[in-house]
């Protein structure tokens, strides 16, 4: 029970400090895209390997994936009831959000080197 | 606890007259699962944008058709939905527009907002 109780406040607390940090940077995001698109590859590629905007970027894709996992979680357990589809889905929805850090690691830290 | 459920189920969803909150709970979990889903297609958007001039253009040139703008108002929707959605429960957590009135108003402001600053982000992109 106790450790039912503390993996649940754990989830909690993931949600949200990853919901404050998707809560800053989203809008940053958007707004970079709505008032200085980028004009070309070149600078693309410099924006994303800028120092300070890789780390920003690195952070928000860990915090993505996170507050994926925590929500989806919820909704799985909250709406499929029989065990054997439930542990599926995680497992899928596990190795898939996985899947996409990777991505996004090697995506960021290797733009502009191909 | 061995006792049959016995309470009355009532879960005909079309039937059910739902109050505006549980509109904007509904809207929060199924937006949050489609950004989910899209998070696959954004990554693969971005490593072809980077990885030559060629894949960038052919990014920009996907993103300026009718058809992406339409996709990106709605994904500005679910996206502003989502986040104006998560402003209202991190306000709630902290004991903010907890009464029934005050829920009422954030949860309509939630549902306009997000329509207006979906249809702002997909217009401008």
């Amino acid at each position: 029970m106790s450790l039912r109780r503390a993996s649940g406040l754990r989830a909690w607390v993931v949600q949200r400090v990853s919901a404050v940090y998707l809560l800053l940077f989203t809008p940053l995001l958007v707004g970079k895209f709505l008032f200085y698109p980028p004009p070309d590859h070149t600078a693309w590629v410099q924006w994303v390997s800028n120092r300070w905007v890789a780390i920003g970027l690195l952070l928000f894709f860990v915090a993505l994936l996170m507050h994926a996992w925590v929500g989806v979680r919820d909704i799985l357990i909250d709406y499929v009831h029989p065990l054997g589809a439930r542990v599926l889905l995680l497992t899928l929805l596990a190795f898939g959000l996985l899947g996409c850090g990777f991505w996004a690691l090697d995506i960021v830290l290797h733009a502009g080197a191909h | 606890m061995t006792t049959k459920l016995q309470r009355p189920r009532f879960l005909d969803l079309l039937k059910i007259h739902m109050p505006v909150g549980a509109v904007a709970s509904f809207g929060h979990r199924i937006s949050g699962l489609l950004l989910v889903l899209s998070i696959p297609f954004g990554l693969y958007l971005l490593d072809l944008s980077l990885r030559s001039p060629q894949g960038f253009a052919q990014v920009a040139h996907w993103l300026t058709g009718i058809g992406a703008h339409l996709l990106l108002i709605l994904l500005g929707w679910l996206l502003f939905h989502h986040l104006l959605g998560g402003i209202r429960y991190l306000a709630i957590d902290m004991d903010w527009g907890v009464a029934r009135d005050t829920a009422r108003r954030s949860a309509w402001g939630v549902l306009a907002g997000g329509i207006l600053l979906g249809l702002l982000m997909g217009l401008g992109l």
